[in-house]
């Protein structure tokens, strides 16, 4: 029953088939079972039983809030959350308990939907990998899918079962894992580079990054001021569009969120694919593109032009230097915005307190990892008066340059683009650890982050599974605020590739001997 | 003091005593000491600092891009106007709760180390970037 789709629950509901405790109560159990996946930093079970306990009373008298009530949900460690602990995975803001809950949480909550908890993510959201948080890393459910074991025995890399766990992708891979694992019907991930599209891709589900400026970011700890977005992690595109419906719309706390009306759409199946142009743009065949995603990639354009859609190739001259120039702005606006953590008023505060220079200097070296602290320290580098004009202005310039190609594309008649969304398919921790933060983020966010900087709705769908039997997506990239044939599009493709569940029978057996080794390993 | 140019190469203060060399990449402890003081965040060790010289090394390659007349872009919605409020009061009255947060408050003060002292000098400090000398 936790396998079906956020509208097939709600309907549930609705008819009385289930009921909101029952449903909570599933969950609850079910992230008990699949602890080992890390995914889950806190789980707010008693807020969530009595959220669960007031939408029953709610159907009850039939006076239902919307299609969200009684629907559990999770939201990444870095929102706001009012009374439950939001730590952003670093040492800096354990224990902090935020005084007010995020705008989009607000507005999950006010549908009546069931907050199960809080998702684990890299340290402030800075990673591709969901490995670099205080907490430990977060497995991919695939890891334990039957797709992916029995590929496995057939080329009898015969490692200890249970060390060869693969990554979820980054950094809302906490999310991820917690949709992919039927945790919850939907979850909050947030999107500077991809990060809620990378690990959606490598989980097998639907990851929304919708149009900057769409949806609050009020509460969302900010990494980059300029780029993040609230992004949406479903099973499928038609989930996406209902959570979207709600979340979407000014909000005043939001001064970047525009102030034309927004009006949730209900997704046709149909298209009319003659009407459609695809653009396929040439410099994404990236060197280190796995030949599996550019074959998916190729049957996927073929796909469109045999319904009678135009698919041409076009081009993003700049697109080499787009992981660049968002390395840069990145690191700047990072620098800028981790200044606000010094101890005084929340989260970690050191004890050494000759001077406010030394408590502020002892805080962020107790409260922040290397990752954190190296983008901080870089991006200082780049602020520097010397070096103002030739890194951080520059960066600007060539982000114009990058926003600018997408506006021609645009302009010259595409519709959507079709893209990879990862280089291939996920791959063991073991493996990933091999090379550092940055490298892996220049290397897996290099097709997502040029939607970040142009400021476009960007969505992956899961197409296929690999070789190995892990989730392939392939990213659909939008108009600005044309959500809805973006969705349109997304929707027909995801039901024409037909993307398998994932099987996880056993899981719950499996929980229970991995629980023993998994708390030597991430808890020391 | 640091000498900029346009081309790669940071000239080395000649009283400093070996700076980190990656690929030819040079970055003064003067400048390292200037950014540890700046951004409050210390490098911690060889690898901190590889890591930033990594990170200008990539960096670098953005010069090869011809951005003649080309504006800088702050935001993505740079064509909109940005919304004001009305200079309305709609909330606040909450300073217990946002005292509840800070680890050393006073009657309703966040209470602070003494301020205006800097930073010890680098001689002084306990940086590992002291221990390079």
């Amino acid at each position: 029953m936790l396998r079906v789709s956020l509208r097939e629950i709600s309907a549930a509901l609705k008819e009385g088939r289930v009921s909101p405790t029952e449903l909570c109560q599933r969950c609850l159990s079910f992230i008990k079972a699949t602890k080992f996946l890390n995914a889950y930093i806190t789980v707010a079970e008693e807020t969530a039983l009595k959220q669960a306990e007031e939408s029953e009373e709610r159907y009850r008298r039939g006076q239902i809030l919307g299609d969200l009530d009684g629907i559990p949900v999770a939201v990444k460690d870095n929102f706001s959350t009012a009374g439950i602990e939001t730590t952003c995975a670093s040492n800096m803001l354990k224990g902090y308990i935020p005084p007010y809950n995020a705008t989009v949480v607000k507005k999950l909550l006010d549908q009546g939907a069931v907050l199960l908890g809080k998702t684990n993510l890299d340290e402030f959201a800075m990673g591709s990998g969901s490995t670099d948080g205080i907490f430990g890393p977060v497995r991919n459910p695939w890891s334990y899918s039957k797709q992916y074991r029995e590929k496995s025995v057939q080329n009898s890399h015969t490692e200890n079962e249970d060390s060869n766990w693969l990554v979820t992708g980054g950094s809302s891979g906490g999310s991820a894992a917690a949709v992919s694992s039927f945790t919850c019907f939907a979850a909050l991930g947030s999107d500077t580079g991809g990060s809620t599209r990378n690990p959606a891709a490598h989980c097998g589900v639907v990851g929304l990054k919708p149009t900057y400026g769409l949806i609050s970011r009020h509460g969302l700890i900010p990494l980059v001021n300029s780029m993040d977005v609230a992004g949406i992690l479903t099973r499928c595109v038609d989930d996406a569009a209902i959570v979207l419906g709600v979340l979407a719309g000014h909000d005043p706390k939001d001064s970047t969120t525009v102030q034309d009306p927004f009006k949730p759409f209900e997704l046709t199946s149909f298209i009319d694919a003659s009407k459609l142009c695809i653009g396929i743009p040439k410099e994404y065949h990236a060197p280190g593109l796995s030949s599996e995603t550019v074959a998916l990639w190729s049957k996927a354009a073929d796909l469109f032009e045999n319904a009678g859609a135009k698919v041409i190739e076009v081009s993003l001259p700049h697109t080499r230097y787009s992981i660049i120039c968002y390395h840069v702005l990145c690191t700047a606006e990072v620098a800028s915005n981790m200044a606000r953590f010094d101890g005084l008023e929340y989260g970690h505060r050191s004890s050494m307190d000759k001077s406010t220079e030394v408590m502020y200097a002892a805080t962020r070296r107790e409260g922040f990892n290397d990752v954190v602290r190296g983008r901080i320290l870089s991006g200082n580098y780049f602020l520097l008066k010397q070096n103002y004009e030739t890194y951080f202005v520059k960066a600007q310039k060539v982000r114009r340059l990058i926003a600018n190609d997408f506006v021609n594309v645009f302009r010259s008649g595409i519709d959507v683009l079709l893209t990879p969304t990862t280089l291939s398919d996920t791959i063991p921790y073991v493996e990933f650890i091999k090379e550092d933060n940055r490298t892996r983020s220049a290397q897996d966010d290099i097709f997502t982050q040029a939607a970040n900087m142009a400021g476009l709705p960007a969505i992956t769908v899961p197409t296929a599974l690999s070789e190995k039997g892990l989730p392939i997506g392939l990213q659909f990239i939008g108009r600005a605020f044309q959500e809805q044939q973006l969705l349109t599009v997304a929707k027909w493709f995801e039901k024409q590739v037909e993307f398998p569940m994932i099987q996880l029978h056993g899981l719950m057996d499996h929980g229970h001997t991995v629980c023993q080794h998994q708390k030597s390993a991430f808890f020391s | 003091m640091l000498v900029h140019t346009n081309s790669w190469a940071l000239v080395l203060h000649c009283c400093i005593h070996s700076a980190v060399c990656f690929l030819g990449k040079k970055v003064t402890v003067e400048v390292l000491d200037h950014l540890e003081r700046l951004a409050l965040v210390d490098f911690r060790n060889w690898e901190g600092v590889q890591r930033l010289e990594k990170a200008i090394q990539f960096a670098a390659q953005l010069h090869a891009v011809n951005t003649e007349g080309v504006e800088p872009m702050d935001s993505v919605l740079e064509d909109r106007c940005l919304y004001l409020r009305e200079d309305n009061i709609t909330e606040g009255n909450c300073t217990e709760e946002l005292l509840q947060n800070a680890r050393e408050t006073v009657e309703e003060y966040f209470v602070a180390p003494p301020g205006n002292i800097p930073l010890p000098k680098l001689e002084e400090r306990d940086t590992f970037l002291q221990v390079s000398e």
